[in-house]
């Protein structure tokens, strides 16, 4: 993360969003209450490359993703796209950044404007851009963009309305719209959480495919962990506003460092029935980010929690290994197998583990 | 077939719809014994739903059974109990609404766990009172006892007992998906039929609730038919499986003998498409070309032969039939025999 590297397309620093609640009397008098939906977060994303950002709902993966588009405005922090701060960008230029910016959303259903064409559907950011000089040439630029999208032969499709297509076919849709314009670099946010099995394994390829072809880096936000695998070179967990870890994609499946990463991995239902796996022993749920526990985020709900110290100082996303970036005060501890669980994690251990057999 | 606690037989349901048949289901028998659970896997709009609420008769008003379908529960036969010959359409049988010996069979003896467990609590009573009033309904106890039994409830799938008296927005999706099993085992049936119970959650939560689910039931020993789109949670959770595709189950057997010994096409395919995160290696998914039928004009011979590598011209001719290939375990294919230990399925998950 630190060293100096000119492929860096997307460089997050420090990266902030507090909602603010206006909640009753509470706007009157005494402190504001925020939401510190993302807090403090960095990461780097090269040209070509697809971070996958994973994380339980309400984590704060979909705010980063909307921030990184700008749909959101961060409330502290920075975003530097080709080196250039955009955080702060409006009016004119903030257009101009949103043309190298696409995003394609979750639901193939409700992205779509059910009275456009798919034509329209995806001339319509050209129009907006101002891009192609005549009909002609932007109906050329659409039917270029649907057949990278493997929607064949593209001008069967133009002339189609969203509910004459199937889901798979929808998010292909979505996805030539995003690409239409050439875009720099795509946030995808849950992009085959929608879709069934046999359809999601086609999108993911296409995805993929034209991540290979055109060198387009994405960020590509899912809670489904195994999709996520499948998709992106390095992982990014987050818990709470924050980054717990960050690594290669393997890395994190076979070598997870953070207890909360641990504990994510361990409960991925695995498609074989010969593996084997622990219960999960993290107790509890999410806290509301409201009222953030002080110190680590994560201490409540930690086996290896450490009174004094995880719950007082809040540990820094440090890089553990080469590329192996964990936020745990106990990290490296942890990687050696040197640390024990407390009282309570073994209770849950010895449970599992009597149902296991 | 004494020992069976539900024996599915033929079981077809269509639904009516203007000017044609929707054929949601066709044709589908299985078996489960008691503690047994059967995993109902297949995608969106295969009939497993259908085939779920179809035991119990919970249909739209224009589902229709075919004539002969059966549904034995513990010995009594329900299409026998609770449908009539339909009036207007030839073959069929229509469901008795509100019919009083079935109602006495579910929830008693047959408890459902919704898809959506998020909206299936009346959102202005408090939790406690439904599973109340569920108990109540069913049982001559007063509300004191009936109280009593949601507490031990409440133990049993690990929610706080000082939370009975919470609304449902009080709850976290994975509480109100505890309190929804809680409500499923309040009056000890020996069925659950459980749609969809974890979908909604995230990773943690639903490794605890299958986890919960798993105990309880072992400890309880109800069968459950646990219907999901999801293969890794089956491939967890279930003793046996039952795949459908389009209407028609295509695979049945042993979780291992689905998973490992693979012998349907479709199944195979669905293997190849689901991504496998203790796999050493990525490996590319294999995505199936097409999509899955239109089921009120479903393809002649097999239903999956559109879409299947191996259609050769008798599956768009003639529906296959079920060929048992190893004990316990059938495959509705032309080609299950020679199919069967060729696919990779299992093999190529390792």
């Amino acid at each position: 993360m630190s060293e100096e590297n000119n492929d860096v397309v997307i460089r997050v620093r420090n990266l902030k969003k507090y909602f603010e609640l206006h909640a009753g009397m509470f706007k009157f008098w005494g402190e504001p209450i925020y939401v510190k939906a993302v807090d403090g977060i960095d990461f780097d994303i090269h040209k070509g490359e697809i971070l996958g950002l994973v994380g339980e709902s309400g984590c704060g993966k979909t705010t980063t993703g909307r921030l990184l588009t700008r749909l959101e405005d961060p409330t502290e922090g920075n975003i530097l796209f080709e080196g250039e701060d955009i955080a702060k960008l409006k009016g004119k230029e903030l257009k101009s950044y949103r043309r190298n910016v696409q995003m394609i959303f979750q639901d193939p259903y409700e992205s779509l404007n059910p009275r456009f064409t798919v034509q329209k559907t995806v001339m319509e950011p050209l129009i907006i851009h101002g891009i192609g000089e005549s009909y002609d040439e932007r109906v050329e630029m659409v039917i270029k963009a649907l057949e990278d999208a493997e929607l064949r032969p593209a001008e069967e499709y133009l002339d189609r309305f969203p509910h004459e297509l199937s889901g798979g076919q929808r998010q292909r849709v979505a996805i030539a719209r995003a690409l239409v314009l050439r875009p720099k670099f795509i946030v995808a946010d849950e992009p085959v959480s929608m879709l069934d099995v046999s359809i999601r394994a086609g999108v993911m390829n296409l995805m993929l495919d034209l991540r290979d072809k055109y060198n387009i880096p994405f960020l590509f936000i899912t809670h489904d962990i195994a999709v996520s695998r499948y998709m992106s070179d390095k992982m990014a967990v987050m818990y709470l506003g924050k980054i717990v870890e960050m690594a290669d994609s393997d890395e994190i499946v076979f070598n997870p460092m953070h207890p909360y990463t641990k504990a994510l991995i361990s409960a991925v239902p695995v498609p074989d029935p010969d593996h084997k796996h622990g219960r999960v022993q993290i107790k509890g749920e999410i806290p509301s980010p409201i009222n953030l526990p002080p110190g680590c985020r994560f201490w409540p709900r930690c086996p290896y929690a450490k009174k004094g110290i995880c719950d007082v100082k809040e540990p820094p996303l440090v890089e553990v290994e080469p590329g192996h970036y964990v936020a745990c005060h106990f990290a490296e501890q942890l990687a050696a197998g040197e640390l024990e669980t407390g009282e309570e994690a073994k209770e849950v251990i010895e449970e599992s583990e009597k149902i296991e057999s | 077939m004494a020992k069976n606690l539900l024996d599915v037989r033929n079981l077809s349901i269509h639904y009516k719809i203007q000017g044609g048949w929707v054929y949601a289901v066709d044709d589908v028998s299985f078996t489960l014994e008691k503690g047994e659970t059967m995993g109902l896997v297949g995608e969106s709009g295969c009939g497993k739903t259908t085939t779920g609420y179809g035991i119990t008769q919970l249909l739209a008003s224009n589902a229709y059974l075919k004539e002969g379908s059966k549904v034995i529960f513990d010995g009594k036969d329900f299409v026998q109990m609770s449908t009539v010959p339909s009036k207007e359409y030839k073959g069929y049988r229509k469901i008795v609404e509100y019919h009083p010996e079935m109602r006495e069979y579910r929830w008693k003896r047959i408890s459902m766990i919704f898809q959506g467990a998020m909206n299936a609590f009346n959102p202005v009573f408090k939790v406690g009172d439904q599973i109340i009033e569920a108990i109540k309904a069913h049982e001559d106890v007063t509300d004191e006892e009936a109280r009593k039994r949601v507490e031990e409830l409440y133990k049993l799938v690990g929610i706080p007992v000082d939370r009975i008296d919470n609304y449902p927005h009080e709850y976290s999706g994975g509480m109100k998906q505890r309190a929804m099993i809680a409500m499923a085992l309040a009056l000890n049936p020996d069925l659950i039929i459980a749609d969809e119970p974890t979908t909604a959650l995230d990773v943690v939560t639903q490794d605890r609730i299958l986890g919960e689910m798993a105990k309880l039931q072992k400890r309880e020993k109800v069968a459950m038919i646990l219907i999901t789109h999801d293969v890794s949670v089956v491939a967890e959770m279930a003793h046996k499986i039952a795949v459908m595709y389009a209407g028609h189950l295509v695979e049945t057997g042993t979780t291992r003998q689905v998973f490992k010994e693979t012998a349907h096409p479709y199944m195979e395919a669905l293997l190849a498409a689901f991504p496998n995160i203790k796999k050493e290696k990525k490996e590319r998914l294999k995505a199936i070309p097409g999509s899955p039928p239109d089921l009120a004009n479903p393809p002649k011979g097999c239903r999956f032969a559109p879409r299947c590598p191996y259609a050769k011209d008798i599956c768009l001719e003639e529906e296959p039939p079920v060929v048992e290939v190893a004990p316990g375990h059938y495959s509705k294919c032309h080609f299950a025999e020679e199919l069967y230990g060729e696919l990779g399925g299992g093999e190529s998950n390792e």
